[in-house]
């Protein structure tokens, strides 16, 4: 395989929690705490967890839209955490945001032609004299009418707004986008249709695309990679079907089996964890779900376990991998 | 354990709860029929606009009027005492008397539900003090005792915890402990975990089985998720368009979906059995074409034609009838017995 499109090495970001008499932050929270990983060209990466496990926040800082504390982020080669804005307007261009909520993502006050057309002129792909043709090509691949264009938001459903967002994103010819929960706002019926409409496009054009989801079942049928974080960190990544088949991180297991299934003859036979998410202020010691871990010792406390690869392609952080 | 030999808790027939909007009558239920045994878990499950929560609202009458009025149909709901009760032609006295005690009822956002300025004991105490006649004392430490039930650990002091002290599944399990205080006869659970982390959904469904074991409620399980149907539902009841398209045992609806619509569903969720590969090899899911209808412009005829695609001319012309196609198992499509696979 050639060099990865997207390559993230130790990403951190922390945000200041509270303040003193004085105005300073009384505690970090590591949103995002060591993150590694890559994707390749033309590769659709799934990046789940539950609330809280910084998955949002990988997403936002590969795009530069929340700091990052430390790491790097190269993409197509470049480091570009330590690109100047001017700099990094080129590559803003390459890497596209589609959001989840459809009906707060788009202006209201601007039809769908101007909300289309505003990528367009920010990057100045083209003249302007091309915008209509462009956009109306775009709301082609997105399966709606160029009668679209003279209409506003609220006339449409979520799935058909969902798919303006689509659009928009689209309309710079990016190369990499990251889809944060795009389906996840949507009914049942229509999530479908969207999900098999960024599988066309993500073909078509030959995106790479990093698909950050809440909904195991989700990325398992979108994705062909799974990076699995919880509380900031990356516990498990493995290929979609091994990582499915074989799942070896204590939560994961319990996140597959979590998951309702239609089939059946599936129910019931579930690893219920015990207890909440523990406060992000105040992490545990060593491995961050040893509280809920039901293989935990006492050497999970202590030590942090590092990201190693199991077998091929397979990683996973838990200290006792190889024993359970 | 589902009684069989026991009469319906809960019996709806041919209910009709409409809504007087100013862009004209929305029929958002529009004859529906169900009943609930005790110790039976019935899921309706439908998408945006089918109805599922107005069905549920209807029960407890919280209808908001007057723009929403039940219009016709009855309620027929078996109370403590065994006597039969309407409760569409019940007086608002006997409404008071019945929720919170016989029939009670938990929603998506627990936080919402929960009264932010006193402590969760405090709201769960109310409600008993209230419908068991128990003094201040003895009801709080009945309130403490439910939280222990639903799994709060310490719940003498969680207690005295405020709702935003607390995390979502814990709001979830105060609420939950709240809605079984008085051991009702009927739980009705609205998306109860649409808002909850899957580990944590797990945690709260597996509660719901277990307090259903106990208590042997019957329990109406409002909800889109599929999946979560699949574990919880004894029957289910489909909907679409305020009308009931499909309903019967889950065993026998979810094993050979007869409604285009409920197979389509169910095709259409990730990780279905009913996926299939394409040309390229990649798995798809079968998506329904269309968007869910509006229902304040259903078309006549059968509200699923024109998403529908096997569709004809006659579905559109009148609306099909909700047929019996086997003891309890019932669809409501014209074409049912020439599309079986």
């Amino acid at each position: 395989m050639n060099a990865p499109l997207l390559d993230v090495r130790d990403l951190t970001t922390t945000f200041p929690v509270g303040s003193n008499l004085l105005g300073r932050p009384k505690a970090k929270v590591h949103a995002v705490d060591q993150v590694s990983f890559s994707v390749a060209r033309g590769e659709m990466v799934g990046l789940v967890g539950e609330s809280g496990s910084g998955k949002t926040t990988v997403g936002r800082s590969i795009l530069r839209l929340t700091q990052p504390t430390s790491g790097a982020v190269s993409f197509d080669g470049t480091d570009i955490l330590s690109l100047k804005p001017s700099a990094f307007q080129a590559y803003r261009r390459r890497m596209q945001l589609i959001f989840q909520d459809p009906f707060a993502s788009l202006d209201p006050r601007k039809n769908i032609e101007g909300i289309i057309a505003e990528p367009l002129s920010i990057h100045r792909l083209l003249p302007r004299a091309q915008w209509r043709d462009r956009i109306a090509e775009l709301l082609g691949m997105v399966g709606l009418t160029p009668e679209a264009m003279k209409r506003y938001p609220h006339e449409f459903s979520g799935g058909q707004r969902q798919r303006i967002g689509i659009a928009r994103a689209l309309a710079v010819k990016p190369d990499f986008i990251v889809a944060d929960e795009p389906v996840s706002a949507l009914d049942v019926s229509i999530q479908a249709q969207v999900l098999n409409l960024l599988q066309d496009l993500q073909a078509d054009l030959g995106l790479t695309m990093l698909f950050i989801s809440h909904d195991l079942a989700v990325v398992e049928h979108a994705c062909d990679r799974i990076v699995v974080m919880y509380m900031g960190r990356i516990m498990e990544t493995a290929n979609t079907a091994d990582l499915y088949a074989n799942p070896r991180h204590p939560y994961t297991r319990a996140l597959l089996s979590a998951v309702p299934s239609l089939d059946l003859d599936r129910r019931r036979e579930k690893i219920i964890l015990k207890g909440d998410i523990p406060s992000p202020i105040n992490p545990p010691s060593g491995c961050v779900f040893r509280t809920r871990c039901p293989h935990a010792t006492e050497i999970c406390a202590r030590e942090r376990p590092v990201l190693a690869e199991a077998s091929p392609g397979h990683a996973v952080a838990c200290l006792r991998a190889g024993e359970i | 354990m589902i009684r069989i030999e026991a009469p319906p808790v809960l019996e709806v027939r041919d209910l009709q709860t409409w809504f007087d909007t100013e862009r004209g009558l929305v029929r958002s239920v529009d004859g529906v029929s169900f009943s609930a045994r005790p110790g039976e878990t019935v899921a309706i499950v439908g998408e945006s606009g089918s109805g599922k929560s107005v069905t549920s609202l209807s029960v407890m009458r919280l209808i908001a009027a007057p723009a929403g009025k039940i219009m016709g149909g009855s309620i027929l709901f078996r109370g403590r005492d065994g006597g039969l009760r309407d409760l569409v032609t019940a007086d608002a006295a006997t409404m008071r008397t019945l929720r919170g005690n016989e029939i009670s009822m938990i929603f998506q956002e627990p936080m919402t539900s929960l009264n932010p300025v006193y402590p969760v004991g405090d709201q769960i105490a109310e409600a008993i003090a209230l419908h068991r006649n128990l003094g201040r004392k003895q009801a709080w430490a009945e309130a403490v005792r439910m939280l222990e039930l639903v799994g709060i650990p310490a719940s003498a002091t969680r207690a005295k915890d405020y709702p935003h002290q607390m995390s979502g599944g814990m709001r979830q399990r105060v609420m939950i402990a709240m809605a079984l205080a008085c051991r009702p006869l009927l739980l009705i659970a609205d998306e109860p975990t649409t808002a909850l982390d899957v580990t944590i959904q797990a945690q709260i469904l597996e509660l719901m089985r277990q307090a259903q074991r106990e208590m042997g409620m019957a329990i109406l399980f409002i909800t889109h998720n599929l999946g979560v149907v699949a574990e919880m539902a004894d029957r289910v009841v489909v909907m679409y368009g305020g009308r009931v398209v499909e309903s019967g045992p889950i065993d026998q609806v979810f094993r050979t979906p007869l409604h285009p619509y409920t197979r389509g569903l169910m095709a259409s969720v990730p990780g279905s059995p009913f996926r299939f590969r394409d040309a390229r090899g990649r798995l798809r899911l079968q998506a329904i074409p269309g968007n869910v209808p509006d229902p304040r412009h259903l078309p006549p005829g059968c509200a699923f034609a024109s998403r529908c695609a096997d569709a004809t001319d006659a579905c559109t012309a009148a609306m099909p009838v909700l047929e019996a196609v086997a003891a309890d198992h019932q669809v409501r499509c014209l074409r049912w017995k020439e599309l079986l696979p």
